[in-house]
Order: C-alpha cells, then structure tokens, then sequence
C-alpha cells in the first residue's frame, strides 16, 4: 500500500517535472534565459567587521536578497579562520572573503577545499597604521610640504628607525589579519618596496610563520583587535581595513601612514566566496546572489557616492560594523584621515562597483597568487600555465555573466556599466600604478616576479 | 493593649483598628532587611559614579550607572524595533508568497523564520535555554553517579581518581574538542538543535557533573546510621531504600552540589560563547567589544549586570526547588 502509493508519487512527480522542463522552454524561447527558482532559498552568509562587507549588508537592507526569493541570515565571525572554516563545513553558504582565501583552500595551503568567488566585492578600502611612537621616529625623514607630511609615505623612510631597533635588540612588529590576507600581501609590498624585508614562508619544512630572514615580524590578529593590539604595545603597527586604521586616530593610538591605494591604485581586495559543491549544486540561488550582490554594489557607488552616508548609517549598527558613524564615514564617504587634523580626499578609497570592481578577473587572482610564490607560500616555482589554471578553478566569471545578464535584462542595470561579456578575456591590460613603480601583466606571471628586488623567483628555500 | 483595656468605654472604632494593624505590620516588617541591602545599593552606585569618571579609556570615559541605565533602554528600544521590522518581513514574505500562488497556483510556498538579528532580549534567552539544558544533561549522569559512588567503596575508588583529574580543567579546554566532536557526530538534514547550542551546552554539562557528584557522593555516604539500620532491619529491597531512605536524607547536600554547579555552569557559558561566538550573552559582549563604538562599554556593562541578576536568579531557582523536594519544610535554606 505504502510502496504503491509512493509510485503514484514518483510518476506524478516526473510529469510535473516534465511540465516545468517545457515550461521553462517555452519561456526561454520566448525571451531570454530566465532564472529559475531558487533551489535553496534560507542562507547563511558569513563576515568579518569590516566596512567592505557593506555589499552584503545593504543586499539585506535594501530587499535585494529577498527581490531574488532568498532569505538570508547574516553572521558576524569572530576571525578569518572560522569563517573559512564555517563555508567548507557548511554552516556558512557563502561569506565575505580575503582574496586570497579561496585561492589559497583551491591549492591547499591552510585548510584544503575548493572554494570559488563568482562576484569580487571591492577595491581598495585599506590601509597601515603605525603607533604613535614609531611615527614620532620616522616622522624625521618624512619629507613635508606645507608643514605637511608628503604622501605617499614611503617605507624608506621607517627603515631607519626599523635599523635603530635592531641595533637596540629590539623585534620590529607588525600585525596583519591572516597569512593569505590582502593585507599580508599589501603590508609586505610596502615594507619590501622600501627594503625592509618581511620574511619568507617555507610550508614545505613546516615553517608557516613568514619570518625567515625577516627584518619585519608580522603576525596575525582579527581586525577588530588590532587597535587595542597596538594600544597594548605588543605589535607597533598593522594593516587592516576600515574602520579599524580611523579608528586609531580616533582614539588617538597612531598614525595611518598610507592607504593601498597608494601601494597599488585599485587593487582587488574582498571576495564572496562559495564552495564549488554548492555553486554546482545551487547554480540558480548562486547568480541570484550575485546579482542582489551586483546591485548592492551599484547603489553603494551611485551618484558619485550619493548613498554612502544612508550606507554608513547602516554598517554602523551593532549587528553589522557597529563602530561609531564618524569613524566609519570617514573612509566610506571619501576621506581619510592620517595624523588627527590631516583630512585629505580620497574618494575612491572604497569602491564597489565603478572600474567593473565586481567583476572577478582572473589577472587579480594571479597577482595574489605571484605574491603567494614571491614570500613562499608556494614553495615550488610553478609555470605560467598553472598559475592561469589556478585562475580559472577559481575565479567564476561566467556565474558572474549569467547575473549580469539578467540584470540587464530586467532593466535594472545598463549593458554599458559591465565589460563586454563577448570578449572580455578577464586579464587587465598592463597595470603600471604600483607605488615601486613595477608595472604587473596578468598573463605573465613568471616575468612579474623576476622583476622583485626582495621575493623568491625559481629559487626554492 | 491600651485598647482593649476595661477603661475605656469605647469598643475599638474600625479606624483604630486599621492603624494598629498597620503599625504592626510596619514593626513585623524587617527594616534592616530592606533599608540596609537599599543603602549598599545606593553607595555602591555612587562609588561606581565616581570611579567612573576618573577612568578615560580609548573608547571614552567609562560608562556609570546613568550611561548604563540609559543604554539598557535602548537595547529595549533596538527590540521593539527588530519586532517591527520582523512583522513587516512576514507581511512581505505573505504577499511574495500570494503573488507566487497567484501566477502558478501549484507553486511551493512557506512561511520563513524571520532573518533578522538576534537582539539583546532573545540572546539572553538563547543562553537561559542553554545552561539550563547543559545543567540538566550534567544532573542526570551526576546524581546516579554520585548515589553510586555513596552507595558504594568500590565505585567510589574507581571513579575517584577519574573524578580527581577532570575535576580541576577548565571546561575551556574542552571546548575545542567539544566542537569538532559535535561538528563530527551531529548530523542531520534537520537538525532539532543548533550546533553551536550542543557546543555550548556540553561545554557547561561539563563543569556542572563535578560538583554535583562529589556533593551527592558525601551525601549518600553520610546517612545517618541509625536510618539505615531501620531499612536493614526492615529489609527494604535496594530501589525503595534509595528512594524512600538514601535519597531523602541526602537533598540537603545533592542540592548543595547542585547549586554549585548552576552558578559554575553559568559563568562557564558566558566564557565559551564569548570564546567560540556561539549565540548569547558571552557573545553580545564580545561583539560589542570588538565593535568599538562610544556606547560599547556601557552596553557591555548592561550585560554584565543582566548577567549577575539571572545568576542570582537561577541560584534562587534551585532554592526553590530544593523547599519543594525537601522533606524537612522547616529546615533554614542560605
């Protein structure tokens, strides 16, 4: 009775089944390929307290996620490794992530799963603090103008009061948020550029700290610490994002030195990452939150930053950034401070969506990986073909196509505001804006690194 | 009385007797109970007040009653808000929901739990639910564990060095393992419980089995002698004579051990919801310090004291509970 009855079921279920498959057809052929259902409609995205997470935030707030038919719950996480973790075990379907997370679990270093970025969520958007007594020493060999400092404040300047310690036989500290961060990366860019050296990895011989031949120590700490780390004196500076460089002058604690986007002018920073099980698994619910994502970017950006402040209203709630408004809406609305006093512009500090900032192109993804070979983290050189592979696996343009595409289609964004998905081959042209003036070409990478003073090259530890 | 003396001519007036009435419920009244615990109240805050302002943190200055008391309202005001927006949410999930039935009257439609945050409120109850549940799971295994090892020399020497060992960790400790082991073994598609409610609740289970089993132990081994003889004498078979004999006489000190271990339990949670950001209080604290707004501080106060009153609260709790199973009514409970 039972058996038969469940029969009746599996039939009626392959007819309806059939019903919906020529449905969808027929409307597909009618118009364009529109989206399904989505196939998961409860989720659970993960994040960091950051600014950056503001894609998320307003997809919530302004209804993006439910115009989709999702429903989404948003978690703050307490660090970077427990919201990896969180995606590969499942308790988080997707989250806010470091560029180089999904990279580094795709090849394996750290924890190993297949994680994909359909959808790149900001450029920019951090910067390097110092304490207040390493400023009062480097500040002699800053050169001013004005009676001001000149940026972009250069490591050269630091390295001789980094020496003097050494001299004293005293460690220089730095703190960063995670050893495949944006920031490990960018705090490394800077000090090397200025020959400081930040140390190598050797993964291979179990050293995972980064400090080999350093003469900078980084380590690791959550941002929202990082101010009362640096209070604490036990690191004497850091690079984070917002809000948590302001925060510092706010507090009056130190001196943010440079931005990232003096070390490299709109540089890719955060990520939404997913597994690849899911994204298969789910491919309708993934564009559907690229493309709630992709318009949270643009009303991010609209109108000249026109809907930043309404934004930074928002990430200030306790359950988002929860810092105070005038700390997030320093950065967020266009300017940043340096030294307490010392305002200056800089309106594409955070960007969303402009320079197709939310498109994942794979030449972004091979920069982190260059850096990943350059301090070690990959201990073996690898071709140029792998590291264009690695891309690939990696960085899903085509999820991120699929979204736009509706997008344009519902009338809600303007072919004009994407690449040409026909033939947009996802490498930049040649970047030339790095503050060592290295000019950095996607497709090849083996060429790029050659060209570093300070990093490893076909040389292994 | 006066009063009710024969020289007076009056039989005492209704007025008369209402006043006395008063008077003597004024004198039963123990002022000492109420006005003292008031005035310690009233110079702890002023001494907070004053300690207060003297301290300048980063955050600003640190938060006395006044910032306090006014931060606690708008927690009550963020929640009446959350309220509002999780009433308009179903009014849009119900008419997404008419609108899909409406073009396809066979479409699949529910009713989904409101996304929004948890607000200071519902944290609070996350963590009540939590450690009463973890305190409850520990009691189980505790007070048969405890009457065995009382009962019994043996099991006493076996689980003695067990219990010497375990006792002194930090459930902390634990926790790690706690997580990936329930991260392991509880799977389910619909899980009944949260993942992070076990961790948490097994984590406080813990550190509530110990004392509640030494106490139960010490208590079951100290019936008084001439109880059991009566049960020898008597030969009640061994079930009746642990509930009508062993169990009677050791209430007093298994819920001495109990009481224990609702308050370590307690402490205990704040401490591993903080250190693994599963939901509740432990959590709203710490991610108001890692927020690092001006008002956090105060906010973190508000938590600190909610946290101290509920502590109390549970310990009367179980005091209540002990006057119900007690057999001597009249006993003084502290």
């Amino acid at each position: 009775m039972y058996l038969s009855s469940n029969k009746q079921h599996s039939v009626a279920n392959i007819l309806s089944a059939l019903g919906i498959g020529i449905v969808v057809a027929l409307s597909s052929v009618n118009a364009f390929a529109e989206l399904g259902e989505p196939e998961k409609d409860e989720l659970t995205f993960g994040f960091i307290k950051l600014t950056d997470m503001a894609p998320i935030a307003i997809a919530y707030e302004n209804g993006y996620f439910e115009d989709e038919g999702l429903y989404v719950t948003i978690e703050a996480q307490a660090n970077w490794k427990v919201l990896l973790d969180g995606v590969i075990d499942g308790q988080l379907d997707g989250a806010h992530m470091l560029a180089g997370q999904p990279l580094a679990a795709t090849i394996g270093y750290g924890t190993k799963a297949h994680i994909v970025t359909p959808f790149s969520m900001d450029l920019n958007g951090n910067g390097i603090t110092v304490s207040n007594d390493i400023w009062e020493q480097m500040k002699e060999y800053v050169p001013t103008k004005n009676g001001k400092p000149v940026h972009p404040i250069k490591a050269d300047y630091l390295k001789p009061v980094v020496e003097s310690m050494a001299d004293r036989g005293e460690a220089f500290k730095m703190g960063m948020v995670f050893p495949v961060s944006t920031h490990n990366y960018e705090l490394r860019y800077w000090l090397a550029a200025g020959n400081i050296h930040p140390g190598y990895y050797a993964p291979h011989k179990g050293d995972t700290t980064g400090t080999i031949d350093a003469q900078a120590l980084l380590s690791v700490t959550p941002p929202p610490q990082m101010p009362s780390t640096l209070e604490a004196g036990t690191i004497h500076g850091y690079c984070v994002g917002e809000p948590w460089n302001q925060q510092a002058v706010f507090k009056g604690i130190g001196v943010p030195v440079i931005t990232d986007y003096e070390i490299w002018k709109n540089n890719p920073e955060k990520v939404f990452g997913m597994t690849k099980e899911f994204t298969e698994k789910y491919p309708n619910t993934t564009a559907r939150v690229v493309k709630a994502l992709i318009r949270a970017g643009k009303w991010l950006d609209a109108d000249n930053n026109a809907n930043r402040p309404a934004a930074v209203k928002i990430l200030a709630q306790s359950n988002y950034v929860g810092a105070d408004y005038e700390v997030i809406a320093n950065s967020m609305t266009g300017t940043f401070e340096y030294q307490k006093g010392d305002r200056r512009e800089v309106p594409d500090f955070n960007v969303f969506f402009r320079y197709n900032a939310t498109y994942p192109y794979y030449s972004d993804a091979i920069w982190y990986l260059t850096q990943m070979r350059r301090w070690g983290q990959i201990s073996e050189p690898k071709s140029d073909d792998w590291y264009k592979k690695v891309a690939a696996d990696v960085y899903k343009p085509k999820i991120y196509a699929i979204a736009a595409k509706e997008l344009i289609a519902e009338g809600l964004l303007e072919a004009s505001e994407f690449p040409d998905f026909d033939t947009e081959s996802g490498f930049k042209p040649e970047q030339t804006e790095f503050i060592d003036g290295i000019s950095y070409d996607g497709s090849k990478p083996n060429a790029y690194l050659e060209k570093f003073k300070i990093g490893l090259k076909q040389d292994v530890l | 009385m006066s009063m009710t003396t024969p020289q007076s001519e009056y039989s005492p007036s209704r007025k008369d007797l209402l006043s006395q009435n008063l008077r003597r419920w004024i004198k039963s009244f123990d002022i000492k109970g109420v006005v003292y615990p008031l005035l310690g109240i009233v110079i702890f805050c002023l001494l907070w007040s004053l300690a207060a302002s003297r301290i300048d943190t980063s955050l600003g200055q640190f938060p006395g009653p006044s910032q306090v008391y006014s931060q606690a309202l708008v927690l009550v005001d963020e929640h009446q808000a959350e309220r509002v927006k999780e009433t308009a949410f179903y009014q849009r999930q119900e008419i997404r929901n008419a609108k899909k039935l409406a073009e396809n009257p066979d479409a699949n439609t529910k009713i989904r739990q409101y996304t929004g945050k948890e607000t200071f409120f519902e944290q609070i109850v996350t963590s009540l639910k939590t450690v009463l549940f973890g305190f409850i799971v520990a009691s189980v295994i505790a007070i048969p564990a405890g009457i065995a090892c009382g009962l019994s020399d043996g099991v006493y020497k076996a689980m003695n060095p067990l219990i010497q060992i375990f006792k002194p960790v930090s459930p902390l400790a634990w926790l790690p393992l706690i997580t990936m082991v329930v991260s392991a073994t509880y799977i389910s598609e619909s899980p009944f419980f949260e993942k992070s409610f076990l961790v948490s609740a097994f984590t406080v289970s813990l550190c509530c089995l110990w004392p509640t089993l030494i106490n139960t132990a010490v208590g079951v081994a100290n019936v008084d002698k001439d109880l059991l003889n009566v049960s020898r004498v008597i030969k009640l078979p061994a079930t009746t004579h642990i509930r009508k004999i062993i169990l009677p006489a050791s209430v007093p000190m298994i819920f001495t051990g109990l009481r224990l271990s609702l308050a370590t339990g307690w402490m205990v949670l704040i401490a591993a919801e903080m250190l693994s950001q599963n939901p509740g209080l432990g959590k709203f604290v710490w991610d108001e310090f890692q927020n690092g707004s001006s008002s956090s501080l105060a906010r973190i106060m508000v938590a600190v004291v909610v946290i101290g009153l509920l502590g109390f609260a549970l310990d009367r709790l179980i005091l209540v509970l002990q006057k119900t199973v007690s057999w001597d009514k009249l006993a003084v409970l502290r």
